[in-house]
């Protein structure tokens, strides 16, 4: 009997470890890039200068529609996969989404199902074919290799869950002939028509750290704020931040992990404010910039300078407390891009091969602007959404 | 079965059963650790021992204590109730979409969310008692369910705004004393949270929850409604995870992520705490122990400057570890007598 109850008990508590590392979905992130690497160095120098030098180039494209900007482009003719006459006709598109696992994918995946609309309207698009991963690779494998199997699809779009993993399931989709868009995440493989993304993670890092270096005075103790490791995007702005920091005289007192969870971040700056001012926050996403600073309220301590980023909870803090801080931006936007491509590629429009979107943070000369235009939208919505003129607005937004 | 089993051992005396209480994985052991912790602490960061920084800490320890309160309650029947973090996240987001930044809703939502607490422990109880459905799976599969049903529901991000007045009870003072400063609302819920759960269990349910715990059948033949005390206490287990979604909520405001992983914080303390999984052992004073004692040591990680993901990898280790060191120390005992609660005087009749 006691012999029993104790094998019981060691196999609950086995159970009870293994599921308590399984249950982490390693996506929480503000929704973008989930490739895990082994490798401790994110840092690509070329890459950062790239993306660094890529912030101050005039992008080519209507000003008022940033979703079709493209900085510093190289066409792909595509004339190869122009549908005629009747097969023009209500093309099938397939899309295979890695997840709506955070409110920066629900907003995205919003205003694209409004893109849609348009284009279903105006016939540019037929069906619209849709498979949710839940940000579980071989499920996307599978949904991608569906799409491929049904031989419906006259294009497929990818926004993969993982680097890596993903890459063989986007060639199978290359090789079924129909052209394939890959947007957000990218994969290791140039098969695809074109590849959509804003700028990327170290733009993002650099904007957030250069804003602290400039408001703050040197010797000023900085926390930074990081949802998790091992998101190659995520990484890709700590590395970046790490580089601008290191060149300035701040003082970097810690880097916490805190899966975007509210509890946690006003736990970890509580303490570091025990321990310290603290006069900075940078923070690799904004989910729950609002906790971090109410712990500052309940301190009783003076706000910090503070990076967070686009999402409507933060701004309004911001607004409200006239903050020194800035939103450095993932370009949300750039879910409308892959629809409008597809279209484009299927009528035989040249595109870039790599699409690179603008993504400029909100600063404080645009807050209020930003602000009126997102007035009816609620928390956790971004602001850079860039669906304002489509039909939908602003019923399809609110009511989520 | 084994030389474990023989009753011979247990001769030495007083002294080894003073030891045995301090390092026998109980109630000792714990507050032994928790003082050990905090001495760590105020070692390295001698400021932390002043009066703010020691009631932020328990009004940031609140909601996990009240938490392995609940847990204790399913644990110490014989059960364990994994749903209690998915809970807490569903109740702070149907919260915050329901109550949208309107003061006048907050008590009607607050009951709202009090009679829904209620609703999920009964199916977890019931599913556990009269399906015969092992508690694991049982509240496994609830805590799926909330999980799935609040993000199918809000989309996947959730909205609307918590009102001041919820806030309060997670965010505010209750009293500012003199010299002390503000003591928190939380500190004093999670307190009389604690001590209603003493009363509780010392009370003649208290009694029956544990001998239910301790061996089912004999507690069934001395007259206990084995099924109707298992269902009380998950009950109670969601009831107070509610409490905590409210303390949680106030604290923080509303995330998606909220409640992901408490489940486990909870188990840990309450395995820290010394109440063996399994049921029949261990006092919820420990478990409010154990409670404090993981607080303390994420806290202490935290001053160390450790990286905040070694925390499910040290969860984990407190887990197995304590539950073999309590293991180890009941086999060395001598076996005691078979389930005294309920009485032998009670004739066994037939449970309904």
């Amino acid at each position: 009997m006691r012999r029993t109850r104790v094998l019981l008990a060691a196999g609950a508590a086995l159970s009870l470890a293994l599921t308590a590392c399984t249950t982490d979905t390693p996506t929480d992130g503000p929704g973008e890039e989930g490739q895990t690497s082994p490798s401790g160095d994110w840092f690509d120098a070329e890459e950062y200068e790239t993306q660094l030098a890529q912030r101050d180039m005039e992008p080519e494209g209507p000003a008022d529609e940033p979703w079709l900007q493209a900085i510093d482009p190289s066409y792909v003719d595509t004339s190869q996969y122009a549908l005629e006459g009747e097969d023009r006709e209500d093309p099938t598109v397939c899309f295979s989404n890695a997840s709506v696992s955070n409110p920066w994918r629900v907003t995205g995946w919003i205003t694209m199902q409004q893109q849609v609309e348009v284009l279903q309207e105006s016939g540019d698009i037929g069906e619209f074919r849709v498979s949710d991963a839940a940000d579980d690779d071989n499920q996307q494998i599978s949904d991608i290799q569906t799409f491929v199997d049904s031989g419906d699809c006259d294009a497929i779009i990818i926004s993969p869950s993982t680097t890596a993993t993903l890459t063989p399931a986007v060639e199978a989709a290359c090789e079924s002939g129909a052209p394939v868009i890959v947007f957000d995440r990218g994969v290791n493989t140039d098969c695809h028509v074109t590849f959509i993304h804003p700028i990327g993670g170290y733009a993002y890092g650099a904007d957030a750290a250069e804003f602290l270096v400039e408001e703050l005075e040197p010797g000023s103790r900085v926390l930074a704020l990081r949802i998790l490791p091992g998101v190659d995007v995520l990484e890709h702005r700590w590395a970046a931040a790490q580089q601008v920091f290191g060149e300035s005289d701040l003082e970097v007192i810690g880097h916490e992990f805190t899966e975007g969870d509210g509890a946690t971040i006003k736990d970890l700056v509580t303490q570091h404010l025990q321990r310290g001012d603290v006069d900075g926050i940078w923070m690799d996403a904004g989910d729950g910039a609002v906790a971090g600073l109410e712990a500052f309220e309940d301190a009783g301590q003076p706000y910090p300078v503070i990076s967070g980023e686009d999402e409507l909870s933060f701004m309004r803090k911001w607004q409200e407390e006239d903050l020194t801080a800035l939103a450095p931006v993932y370009s949300n936007f750039q879910w409308r891009t892959p629809v409008l491509a597809a279209s484009m590629i299927l009528d035989g429009e040249e595109v870039p091969e790599e699409w690179v979107l603008p993504q400029e943070p909100i600063t404080e000369d645009e807050l209020d602007d930003y602000l009126e235009r997102n007035a009816d939208m609620p928390s956790l919505h971004y602001a850079k959404f860039g669906g304002e003129d489509l039909p939908g607005f602003p019923e399809a937004w609110q009511d989520r | 079965m084994t030389a474990t089993d023989t009753p011979a051992a247990g001769a030495s005396g007083a002294l080894r059963r003073a030891g045995a209480a301090l390092a026998g994985g109980g109630g000792g052991t714990v507050f032994a650790l928790l003082v050990l912790v905090f001495a760590v602490i105020f070692a390295i960061n001698p400021g932390f021992a002043r009066p703010p920084s020691l009631l932020a800490f328990a009004q940031q320890a609140a909601p996990l204590v009240v938490l392995a309160v609940g847990q204790y309650l399913v644990i110490v029947s014989g059960e364990l109730d994994l749903s209690v973090g998915s809970l807490v996240g569903a109740q702070v987001v149907v919260a915050a979409r329901l109550i949208d930044g309107q003061e006048p809703m907050t008590l009607p939502v607050l009951l709202l969310m009090l009679a829904f607490g209620a609703a999920v422990g009964l199916v977890n109880g019931l599913v556990t008692t009269v399906l015969k459905v092992p508690s694991i799976i049982a509240t496994l599969g609830m805590m799926l369910v909330l999980y799935g049903a609040v993000r199918l529901w809000t989309g996947g991000a959730p909205t609307g705004a918590l009102s001041e007045a919820f806030r309060v009870a997670g965010r505010g003072d209750a009293v500012v004393l003199p010299f002390i400063g503000g003591v928190p609302w939380a500190v004093v819920i999670a307190a009389a949270a604690g001590a209603a759960a003493v009363a509780l269990m010392r009370s003649p349910y208290g009694r029956t929850l544990t001998a239910v715990g301790d061996n089912a059948t004999a507690a069934s033949f001395s007259g206990a409604r084995v099924w109707r005390v298992r269902t009380l206490a998950f009950v109670g287990s969601s009831v107070l995870a509610t409490l905590a979604a409210v303390l949680i909520g106030g604290f923080a405001g509303v995330t998606a992520q909220v409640g992901e992983g408490l489940e486990f914080s909870a188990i840990t303390a309450v395995v820290l705490g010394g109440v063996v999984l399994g049921g029949g052992r261990g006092t919820v004073l420990a478990a409010i122990g154990g409670a404090l004692a993981v607080e303390a040591l994420f806290t202490l990680f935290n001053q160390l400057y450790l990286p905040s993901t070694i925390q499910p990898a040290v969860q984990g280790l407190i887990i197995i570890a304590a539950v073999a060191y309590a293991a180890r120390e009941r086999s060395r005992r001598s076996p005691r007598a078979p389930a005294a609660a309920g009485g032998p005087e009670k004739s066994p009749r037939e449970e309904v």
